[in-house]
């Protein structure tokens, strides 16, 4: 274990090159709906449990299938209506189970982007030679089922080595949702020297984490959607911010927590300024456009801090 | 360091579900339902009459709502008692007030212990549902199937003859189930069970002994979840709860297909005198939503049948 992967360096807020989204637009807004198959029998990996009860964990895995027989349809016709694309954080397996509801965010121009084969499938444990087995077979099982050639990644589960975001750019990715360290895109540093980022995907406002994890009203997460973008649109004006909803259709899709959701769409939608983005967009342009600069600016603030310290 | 090689093998990677239990379908793709007179939205109470043993042997965990102190956890075991009670008659009359006619999930060693309460559901003629026998029977793999199946027989047994009724719908304690708990409630004259939360309707489900009815009573919207659970506010739980009424009247109207709004409801806690108001005023707002149809689960089955 290292007390750092060193995958980024610190590099402060205040003081970068201000970012300008496509349009003049001040923030680049994302949805990212996690589209995901849980099973209901998996292996047991041997640090980390994927029920929390005994087998057959009804409770649990029934509710993630609702998801996927319930919820996702609501969550795209709503997203339908405000004229969001999603960027669908996908478990590759589902391409296999469940192709209609592939067909149907294909058909719209929805990016997918890979989040393993299953969610039941930890990367804890596994050797290098697995983890890049497992990373190529979601990225050509969702070539094949979208003809989208994945770029950008999100561990299933969260779960991580220490390798994960190496072999991912070494397999052609661009970039990671697994960072939380900012709320720009920057670059990432990988083994390979590949030109990989993060870009902001956010914990905080990811639907799942705020109503399992830290409970909250649906009220209260609806008003949480929309003071997160009334403080990143507000600095968006000086700095060029990204604002991400990670939703889960089995969480924001149940009947009693979609009017939160569609008022914070509703609201943000409402401001001009804003692009409504997919995550490749937003990777795309900050490459094309700030990568260098970012990456030569984060370097000088390194030198300028290492210089002051030795010459003080 | 590496995985055994099992974990990177995907036997179940198909078309559908990774087990066969029920076909993969997604709700809008249905034939919509019709309900009777023409309604958008059933509204289905259950409520739970249970029996919390105070020596909980936590098999193969303790239930929620059991107990959680040292032997003998004397506050919690009377706690869930005063639903049995107090509580309940708080909710009888504010069902009857709103002209509701609920379902009844009934541990069946409650038959023993409230004899004079089960006369009275009997009398009442409301549709009763079988709950296990107590909170901490939980069906589990790790019981003898003849062990389950005894524990099936003598709850349903009771409850048919305590009520008169044929009882034919199951909600497990806790929600808990073996690998054969479905096909033990079919071979035992069950016809529908509500302990999978993965519709918003009823839908076919396959067991050894013939298909069974699921009915939707999601738990993530259930008192207890939201506020023993989450410790939401009562306010919070009622607007939670109108709030989904709301949605699934729209999305009826909107896809011209019936919907369901079912509530799992706790006399141990919403009968509690500071909390039966939230409910008073949650039941006023959904009845007086035109297109409601109060409905129990053997009423709506039989319109998703027709």
């Amino acid at each position: 274990m290292r007390a750092d992967l060193e995958l980024y360096d610190y590099w402060p807020y205040r003081g970068r090159p201000q970012i300008v989204w496509p349009g003049g637009a001040r923030l680049a807004f994302w949805v990212a709906p996690n589209i995901e198959f849980y099973e209901l029998d998996p292996p047991q990996n041997p640090q980390r449990k994927p029920w929390p009860r005994p087998y057959p964990d009804v409770g649990g895995y029934s509710i993630r299938d609702y998801g996927n027989r319930v919820g996702h349809e609501r969550q795209m016709r709503l997203l339908d209506r405000y004229g969001i694309r999603g960027s669908v954080s996908l478990s590759a397996a589902l391409c296999e189970h469940h192709p209609e509801i592939i067909a149907a965010c294909a058909e719209r121009g929805w990016e997918f982007f890979s989040h393993g084969i299953y969610n039941t499938r930890y990367t804890y444990g596994m050797s290098e030679q697995q983890e890049r087995e497992m990373i190529l077979d979601s990225i050509d099982t969702i070539e094949r089922h979208t003809g989208q050639r994945p770029v950008g990644y999100l561990a299933p589960a969260l779960s991580h080595s220490e390798h994960t975001l190496d072999l991912f750019a070494e397999a052609g990715g661009v970039y990671t949702c697994d960072l939380f360290h900012d709320d720009q895109p920057t670059p990432v540093r990988v083994r390979g020297g590949q030109r990989f980022i993060s870009i902001p995907y956010s914990l905080e406002m990811n639907d799942t984490i705020a109503y399992v994890v830290n409970r909250i009203e649906p009220r209260r997460y609806g008003q949480m959607l929309c003071d997160n973008f009334d403080r990143l649109y507000q600095e968006g004006a000086t700095s060029g911010t990204v604002m991400c909803i990670p939703t889960h259709n089995y969480q924001v899709s149940c009947p009693h927590r979609l009017r939160a959701f569609e008022q914070a769409l509703e609201y943000i939608t409402g401001h001009s300024g804003v692009w409504l983005a997919t995550g490749r967009e937003i990777a795309e342009h900050f490459l094309a456009n700030y990568y260098d600069v970012a990456h030569a600016a984060a370097k000088s603030h390194i030198a300028r801090e290492r210089g002051g310290s030795h010459g003080a | 360091m590496a995985l055994d090689a099992e974990f990177l093998r995907y036997p179940q990677r198909r078309h559908g579900m990774d087990h066969d239990r029920y076909q993969w379908s997604q709700l809008h793709e249905r034939r919509p339902l019709v309900w009777p007179g023409g309604a958008r939205l059933a509204l289905w109470l259950n409520v739970c009459v249970q029996f919390f043993p105070l020596d909980q042997s936590g098999k193969p965990f303790a239930p929620p709502g059991g107990m959680t102190m040292p032997y003998p956890d004397l506050r919690h075991f009377s706690l869930r008692d005063y639903g049995n009670r107090v509580g309940i008659f708080r909710l009888f009359e504010a069902f009857d007030r709103f002209r509701i006619r609920p379902s009844f999930a009934v541990n069946g060693a409650m038959v023993e212990r409230a004899p004079q309460l089960i006369a009275i559901l009997r009398e009442r003629g409301d549709e009763i549902v079988a709950h296990g026998w107590n909170m901490d029977c939980l069906h589990h793999a790790g019981l003898a199937r003849s062990e389950e199946a005894e524990w099936m027989q003598r709850t349903l047994d009771s409850l048919r003859d305590a009520t008169g009724q044929q009882v034919t719908g199951w909600l497990s304690p806790a929600r808990n189930e073996s690998p054969r708990t479905p096909d033990l409630l079919a071979e035992h004259g069950v016809h529908w069970f509500a302990d999978w939360v993965n519709d918003d309707l009823p839908y076919r489900f396959h067991t050894e002994a013939g298909d069974l009815w699921t009915m939707p009573l999601p738990n993530e919207l259930e008192d207890r979840f939201v506020i023993m659970h989450n410790l939401h506010s009562e306010r919070s739980w009622m607007e939670q709860v109108c709030d989904a009424c709301d949605f699934l009247l729209k999305e009826a109207e909107a896809s011209g297909g019936g919907r369901i709004l079912s509530l799992n409801l706790h006399p141990w806690l919403l009968g509690q005198p500071h909390r039966i108001t939230w409910l008073e005023r949650t039941l006023e707002h959904i009845t007086s939503q035109p297109g409601v149809w109060p409905a129990t689960p053997q009423q709506i089955l039989a319109a998703c049948a027709a």
